[in-house]
């Protein structure tokens, strides 16, 4: 097994999907250039030809809706938005379109595409380079939302959403495009809708989705190192959530900690708080604490920058809350 | 600019009776529409295409059976012509279990895959970038397909239309962007809207082939679509064809919307005179065709829908239980 980034997981994934599926083609802003993909795209194009590796006008709108009708005529195409704020531009062909089209023509039109959005925050680039903004899609019925947090799961999730036949938003961070693992070379599916036990521990629950999951594993070093026994949940999935797993692993610990880095108002993090509370009330034993961006745009100044953004500190105190 | 006029030339009595057939059917399907929706018995928002049968006929005369066409809220008239079937489209008209979206759709989302008519819906412009898709889909899997983007002149006004010609274009793909100009948007004329009236312009923006024809003139529409079709097939790209009409009835609903514009009343009078079917029956008559036969294909038309409203009223509801499929595909093979 190969010891892979992050973003050379990505990149893996979409090479062996093209090469095993002719269907599948690459469309998006900056598909052939780092600026814009880091590795995770890199000589895509030298490889597959730029017929299937689209590096497309900034047209977010008909670069998605030209995706969207060549899934509904037959092909797999994965379209790239390498910041998710500019992907609001096709919110028409994503959430009136792709999401609908399955259930208004009753299954006799489907829409298997890819929508890979990039969540590019820090470095003081603002408000409008920085908006996680899962929990808005995974709102709308018909959409299914991915996160992976790991480089198994970026290949294995991207690979599970271009085969899964309905629109998959599959979201990665850049900021665990650097974070390395163990990946197998083999085409390998993660299931939509499964969110991974990543620690066993009967004192509390965490849950985490992307960026935050790698945050979560530094908090549960600190917890454990205090006595704290965690469990920990990369909830991978967004829409479907697997709620099987997280009802479960709470009714064992009692305790539950939500980790998301994006707004907490209408959130995931609410979400899930919300279906716990109404599904396994009798099993909680303290409140449910969410540890989610401040309701604020992202400011760009270092300074402001680090007191808008949650990390693994957050997270030890919130545990150590839900604990008191 | 001033509307356009051709000299109407005739073409071959069988392909002129085609011609008239497939545009009296959508004008007889679309006036007992709106007489269902007086009555209430049809309660889903209906957007009549009287007076603009031409476009859809013409264009879908010139199409293969495998080609794609693309629409919006207005589209009765591109399902049928392209082939779609009648009785599922008026049962959906009713919200029936039998309609072409099994009652999921109504009279704005009608679809019919098999004779590629894959989806039209109401949001404006919506399906233009799709149709572009359908066309890049076509070209990377080296079909040989076509794909047909309807929509109106308010769909223009959206950053769809211009980002789209410029992909389709870019990409030389085979597209035929179809701009039925009835001069309104809802409520607003096409002045109220822009500086200019120049649609077709957007074409020699983009780089692409643009014409400008007479859209109540189905001989003309056809030829126009069929040089449009060559040009697509033979990888010379996309075309727009501005086809000039106008729109009888509001912008939804069977009323005439007299109220709009500067004077609706003398317009409407003036394009009653280009009823593209009145039209399309003179040259008929001219061409040697017997008033009789005429008469019995008009029947004929008024019985096909008539039988088609039956089949809608004796159908179904959808069952409840059907509420929650379809959100999702299921997997099909990898």
């Amino acid at each position: 097994m190969a010891r892979l980034t992050y973003a050379q997981a990505i990149r893996e994934a979409h090479a062996q999907l093209l090469a095993e599926d002719p269907r599948v083609f690459l469309i998006g802003q900056g598909v052939r250039n780092p600026w814009y993909a880091g590795t995770s795209l890199q000589d895509l194009d030298k490889e597959f030809g730029r017929e299937r590796i689209i590096d497309s006008p900034v047209s977010e709108n008909a670069s998605t809706g030209a995706a969207i009708g060549a899934a509904i005529t037959g092909m797999r195409p994965i379209v790239f938005h390498p910041r998710m704020d500019f992907m609001l531009l096709a919110a028409d062909p994503i959430i009136n379109q792709a999401a609908n089209w399955s259930y208004l023509f009753a299954g006799q039109v489907s829409v298997p595409v890819v929508i890979r959005a990039v969540i590019n925050r820090g470095g003081e680039q603002g408000a409008q380079h920085s908006q996680a903004m899962h929990a808005l899609f995974a709102h709308v019925p018909g959409l299914k939302v991915v996160m992976p947090s790991t480089p198994h799961d970026a290949k294995g999730l991207l690979i599970a959403a271009v085969r899964d036949g309905n629109p998959v938003l599959y979201i990665d961070d850049r900021w665990l495009y650097e974070l390395d693992g163990e990946v197998p070379e083999a085409l390998y599916e993660v299931p939509i809708g499964s969110a991974a036990v990543r620690r066993s521990g009967k004192d509390v629950t965490v849950v985490a989705t992307s960026y935050m999951a790698a945050e979560a594993t530094k908090a549960v070093e600190t917890l454990t190192q205090r006595g704290i026994d965690v469990e920990l949940i990369d909830l991978r999935s967004v829409k479907p959530w697997d709620r099987n797993l997280v009802y479960s692993s709470v009714g064992k610990t009692g305790r539950l900690v939500i980790a998301d880095a994006a707004w907490m108002s209408g959130g995931i993090a609410a979400e899930i708080a919300a279906s716990v509370v109404g599904e396994i009330f009798h099993a909680l034993k303290a409140p449910i604490a969410r540890v989610c961006l401040p309701d604020a745009p992202a400011p760009t100044s270092v300074v402001l920058e680090q007191a808008y953004y949650v990390g693994a500190e957050d997270i030890v105190a919130s545990v150590e809350k839900v604990l008191v | 600019m001033t509307v356009q006029k051709t000299r109407v030339v005739s073409l071959p009595n069988e392909q002129m009776l085609s011609f008239f057939r497939g545009m009296l059917r959508i004008r007889r399907a679309e006036e007992r529409i709106g007489e269902l929706v007086q009555s209430r018995e049809v309660r889903t928002p209906c957007h009549l295409s009287i007076g603009q049968e031409a476009i859809p006929v013409g264009i879908c005369a010139a199409l293969k059976p495998a080609d794609t066409v693309w629409g919006g809220h207005r589209s009765h008239g591109h399902y049928l012509a392209k082939g779609g079937d009648l009785n599922a489209m008026m049962a959906e008209v009713f919200g029936k279990a039998t309609g072409c979206a099994r009652g999921r759709g109504g009279s704005m989302h009608l679809v019919a895959p098999a004779q590629g008519v894959f989806g039209t819906v109401p949001l404006v412009a919506a399906t233009i970038p799709l149709a572009v898709g359908a066309g890049l889909s076509a070209k990377l899997q080296g079909t040989g397909q076509v794909a047909v983007a309807f929509f109106g002149d308010g769909a223009t006004d959206e950053g769809h239309f211009h980002e789209s010609l410029n992909l389709a274009a870019l990409y030389r793909l085979p597209v035929l962007f179809v701009c039925e100009n009835n001069l309104y948007s809802t409520h607003l004329t096409l002045k109220e809207r822009r500086v200019k009236d120049n649609i077709v312009e957007s074409a020699t923006l983009h780089g692409m082939a643009g014409v400008v024809l007479d859209g109540n003139d189905v001989v003309a529409v056809y030829q126009a679509a069929q040089q449009a079709v060559h040009r697509a097939e033979t990888g010379e790209g996309p075309t727009l064809l501005e086809c000039r009409t106008y729109r009888w009835r509001g912008h939804v609903g069977p009323a005439a919307d007299l109220e709009v514009g500067e004077d609706r009343r003398r317009e409407l009078d003036e394009w009653r005179r280009r009823d593209p079917i009145e039209q399309c029956r003179d040259l008929l008559s001219a061409g040697g065709l017997s008033a009789a036969r005429l008469a019995e294909v008009s029947a004929e038309a008024t019985e096909e829908i008539e039988a088609a409203v039956r089949f809608a009223r004796q159908s179904p509801d959808p069952d409840e239980s059907q509420l929650l499929h379809h959100v999702y595909a299921a997997r099909s093979g990898c």
